[in-house]
């Protein structure tokens, strides 16, 4: 390397202070806006220390988080692991808000520090912006300001109520968080003005339509009294009812105000993290294609040195290594590795597609447009219809994928499909399916209630493919359920295709969280 | 863009999720602390560090699918699979387990805890007592304080006593009957109406209305003999002050292993004394046929010969006492090891000074005899009683303050610690 300083250089060497930060972000915003046409919330670059990532990772990440022993559960074990130095810190958190926070460590060197603002800064933070499904569920402008409001209530209520009491609550709820979330967006409730209005139009389209003949003609007979009152039950209580923290929170008898105001801020928290859990390939592809692109940029623009894009490289393959399914070290389908290589594939079918992809991808295919391209596959997809519509043949044989299929009636593993022509579309299904979180969580909701006999709650869970829950933690999730609704509750575990019963799960009320 | 520096905000934010996490798992905790304790030596005790519990206890259940039924995965790095082949299905563990990375809290089977030097004594010595605890408190001259003293005429002014001097002064008021404004005010509306209706009678209004002014100029709000302050007064502070008298036998049968099974026993009462203690002082005195006052070092460490004569000790922890630690002024502990032999022809004069001086001048006089791992002999035979077992025995009916235990292997020192210290041992002891 030449001693000789080069002024295009960010940064020499390996130290760096705020001003090398600045410089940095900038030089990425410069390629990011215009270069790659991401738009983004504004930033906040946040240097933390060894030990707040360690408390950052307790907290899910977030800044404020309101209290619990879970946390110091998570922060023991990552301390422990840490220590021992089974893992490593990560090199940077990012928060969907907005401003967009980025934790960023202060152990990393320049080189680290440029890869992380472009990697979370603006490929994170560009997926948070732009992906529909962060757009629907969450509300980064308001994210942090609730948390805060959520940490001051619960710790009201300690004082309150003590406690004790308040942890009955958050350990009942946090058992049933993943049953916390919507997962199709709700139908708003209508005012009186869009009523009004729409009875007004039903009215006029009856009258228009009015014809004397269809009273002529013999309707069907009356249904049965109790069908009628069960309809209009399931219609007050929003059955079939797949959030059951929100259920308890509207409906449960006998809790205290207070009480359904913590099921809503946890099941609040837990809808916030929801899109996270269903782009993870795709925001981590997103994220490293980002920072791949910027870094590589720079350092054609002579803004990096050869040694210092060659430390990045290293980072950069170590992020992306995909270990085979029989290596020790395999640990199922690393993101980052599937995101990148999805996203260089949509780039190069764009701009450099062969025969294949212009059967497959006859839209995308030459397009020329590489990042809109991919700005658009951004916005609209989460993981499963994003592998299911993008997943190319070409990347299927270079990752060498095949499909397992494990029945427990068998002997043996059967293999489904490879990478041939027969096998393509099979393939893409079932890793499509893989990330679809509707099917990979259980499919439990609230059935009904016996509102006339002992309250009792009644849950279904919709068996897949005989997959059962886990009996131990089953009872033990729906004892907390039991406490919450103040009467017995019912599990049932039905067949989905046939709709027999499997198996039952049952629990009755503690004293404890209701009086 | 922003960057902001948040390396210098004070850290330990999960403090406050830690110690939850801690109580929640304190009963566990509190079992590993206390089975640690066998296998670590003494210093590491004191220091804290980690103890392991297992996962279970701590568990967040959700709902989630068991393994089994129908499954399937995508996998990557086919070598040479077809489409049709079959595998064996790998035992223990998925081989081919594309499933999701575990979620939070499974596969993992044990918990570390580091625990900090107070949080380990805390629940190493929990409930735990003192017998006679700090029965004499004693005046320490470096240690002083105030303390309040009542109230005062005179002082300074930051100490007003506000609530006491208002209430004087109230009382006062009632007492002279000061008139109320409320009450000059009725009588001003008073001869306000009479002014303009009957001239005789705002006369009268008028002259007592003067004199009720009057008086109430005469009469302070607040007169200087309200006024209190509040009194402090220098007090020297009690602070409880202890004194351990490790006695132990050098003498040629006791071996290193017995000499370490005292040393813990010792490290160990230490540690609880300080905790109960401000001021602990602890004297070693080791005697073969003569005692003498020792450091530390030379306690444990080097070696001595001779014969055993158990008296010579307590002649020498009487000295020391009536030169340095009076009865009176300190509460005295003594711990004494010893295999337990002693010259046949000594045990009455050490029986003799163990209840005419020692025992009345002490708190808690603890016997720990201490054996060969492998003394036991063969199962069936009664161990050979002690020369010092046997007088001891005979005059403990007589004393709760004396308790003896028989400790062979390390592993019994925390429990036989633990049985002389309990709660309520003493008064056990004492029936």
């Amino acid at each position: 390397m030449s001693a000789v300083r080069d002024d295009r250089l960010l940064f020499q060497g390996a130290d760096w202070d705020f001003d090398t930060l600045r410089r940095i972000h900038d030089a990425c915003g410069e390629i990011a806006t215009g270069e790659l046409g991401l738009s983004l919330y504004p930033t906040r670059i946040e240097v933390i220390s060894a030990e707040q990532m360690l408390d950052a990772y307790a907290a899910n990440g977030m800044p404020v988080l309101y209290r619990h022993w879970s946390f110091g559960k998570r922060f023991a074990r990552h301390e422990t692991m840490y220590r021992k130095g089974f893992q490593g810190l990560a090199y940077e958190i990012v928060i969907n808000s907005s401003p967009c926070l980025c934790y960023v460590m202060e152990e990393n060197t320049a080189t680290m520090q440029a890869l992380v603002i472009a990697h979370a800064a603006y490929g994170h933070n560009h997926f948070f912006r732009n992906n529909h499904l962060f757009l629907e569920w969450t509300d980064a402008h308001g994210i942090l300001d609730y948390l805060e409001f959520a940490r001051g209530y619960i710790m009201n209520c300690e004082d309150k109520y003590g406690e004790a009491a308040v942890e009955r609550v958050l350990d009942a709820a946090h058992a049933l968080s993943s049953q916390g979330v919507f997962r199709v967006p709700r139908r708003r409730i209508p005012d009186l003005a869009s009523e009004e209005r729409r009875e007004r139009e039903r009215r006029q389209h009856e009258e228009r339509i009015y014809d004397d003949l269809w009273r002529t003609i013999p309707g069907p007979r009356n249904a049965p009294a109790a069908k009628a009152e069960e309809a209009r039950r399931r219609a007050l209580l929003q059955l079939p009812q797949e959030n059951i923290l929100y259920f308890l929170e509207k409906t449960a008898p006998r809790l205290r105000p207070w009480q359904r105001e913590i099921l809503r801020i946890v099941r609040h928290v837990e809808q916030y993290f929801y899109p996270q859990r269903q782009t993870k390939v795709m925001n981590e592809g997103c994220a490293t294609w980002v920072h791949h692109r910027i870094m590589t940029r720079l350092h054609e623009q002579g803004r990096l040195t050869d040694g210092q894009y060659l430390e990045f490289l290293h980072s950069h393959t170590n992020v992306v290594f995909q270990p085979t399914f029989d290596d020790p070290r395999y640990g199922g389908i690393n993101p980052y590795a599937l995101g990148f290589a999805m996203m260089e594939d949509i780039a190069r079918i764009a701009t450099a597609p062969d025969e294949e992809d212009r059967a497959w991808f006859p839209g995308l295919a030459g397009c020329g447009d590489a990042e809109g391209a991919l700005r658009e596959a951004w916005a609209n997809h989460r993981d499963d219809s994003f592998i299911a519509q993008y997943l190319s043949p070409r990347l299927m044989r270079k990752l060498r994928m095949f499909h397992l299929a494990d029945d427990d009636r068998e002997e043996e593993l059967r293999v489904n499909a490879i990478h041939d022509e027969r096998g393509y579309r099979r393939l893409r299904r079932a890793l499509s399916r893989q990330y679809d979180i509707g099917h990979v969580d259980p499919d439990i909701q609230v059935e009904d209630v016996d509102l006339i006999g002992d309250r009792r709650l009644i849950l279904h869970h919709r068996v897949l493919e005989r997959q059962l829950l886990e009996p131990d933690e089953a009872r033990a999730v729906l004892q907390h359920l039991a406490d919450l609704w103040g009467y017995g509750v019912l599990l049932r575990e039905v067949d989905a295709t046939t709709g027999a019963v499997l198996r039952e799960h049952h629990a009755g009320a503690r004293p404890g969280i209701v009086e | 863009m922003q960057i902001v520096d948040r390396r210098l905000n004070p850290g330990g934010k999960s403090l406050a999720n830690r110690q939850r996490f801690l109580r929640r798992a304190k009963d566990m905790v509190r079992e590993a602390v206390r089975n640690s304790a066998g296998e670590r030596s003494l210093k590491d005790i004191e220091r804290g560090g980690e103890v392991t519990i297992p996962a279970s206890g701590v568990k967040e259940p959700h709902l989630r699918r068991a393994s089994g039924g129908f499954r399937e995965h995508v996998l990557p790095g086919n070598k040479e699979y077809l489409e049709g082949d079959t595998i064996p299905r790998p035992q223990g563990g998925s081989g081919g387990g594309g499933s999701e990375g575990s979620p939070d809290g499974e596969g993992e089977d044990a918990f570390r805890f580091a625990l900090t030097q107070e949080e380990f004594l805390e629940l190493f010595l929990e409930d735990l007592e003192l017998p006679e605890l700090a029965k004499k408190r004693v005046v320490e001259g470096d240690a002083s304080g105030v303390r309040r003293a009542g109230f005062a005429t005179q002082g300074s002014p930051a100490n007003v006593a506000l609530g006491r001097t208002m209430r004087n002064a109230l009382s006062r008021r009632l007492a002279l009957r000061r008139p109320k404004p409320d009450e000059l005010d009725e009588l001003e509306e008073a001869l306000r109406t009479a002014e303009e209706n009957d001239p005789a009678e705002a006369e009268a209004l008028r002259a007592r209305i003067d004199r009720l002014r009057n008086r109430t100029l005469r009469i302070p709000y607040i007169d200087p003999i309200d006024v209190r302050y509040r009194q402090f007064e220098p007090a020297p502070k009690p602070i409880a002050r202890a004194v351990m008298f490790c006695l132990m036998d050098v003498s040629g049968s006791m071996t290193e292993g017995m000499k370490d099974l005292a040393k813990r026993f010792y490290l160990l009462l230490h540690l609880f004394l300080r905790r109960r203690y401000k001021h602990v002082d602890v004297v070693f005195i080791r005697h073969t046929h003569e005692a003498k006052e020792v450091d530390e070092e030379t306690f444990f460490r080097s070696p001595e010969t001779g014969g055993t004569v158990v008296s010579t000790a307590f002649e020498e922890m009487i000295k020391v006492m009536d030169a340095r630690y009076s009865p009176a002024d300190w509460n005295i502990y003594v711990a004494q090891a010893s295999d337990g032999d002693n010259t046949s022809a000594d045990n009455d004069r050490t029986a003799a000074l163990l209840m005419g001086r020692v025992i009345p001048a002490c708190q808690y006089f603890a016997y720990l005899e201490v054996g060969r791992e492998d003394d036991g002999g063969p199962i069936g035979f009664m161990p050979r009683e002690t020369e010092l077992w046997r007088t001891y025995g005979r005059l403990r009916a007589e004393e709760p303050r004396l308790a003896m235990r028989k400790v062979r292997h390390r592993k019994d020192i925390y429990p036989v610690f633990r049985d002389l210290f309990r709660k309520g041992a003493m008064e056990e002891a004492a029936k």
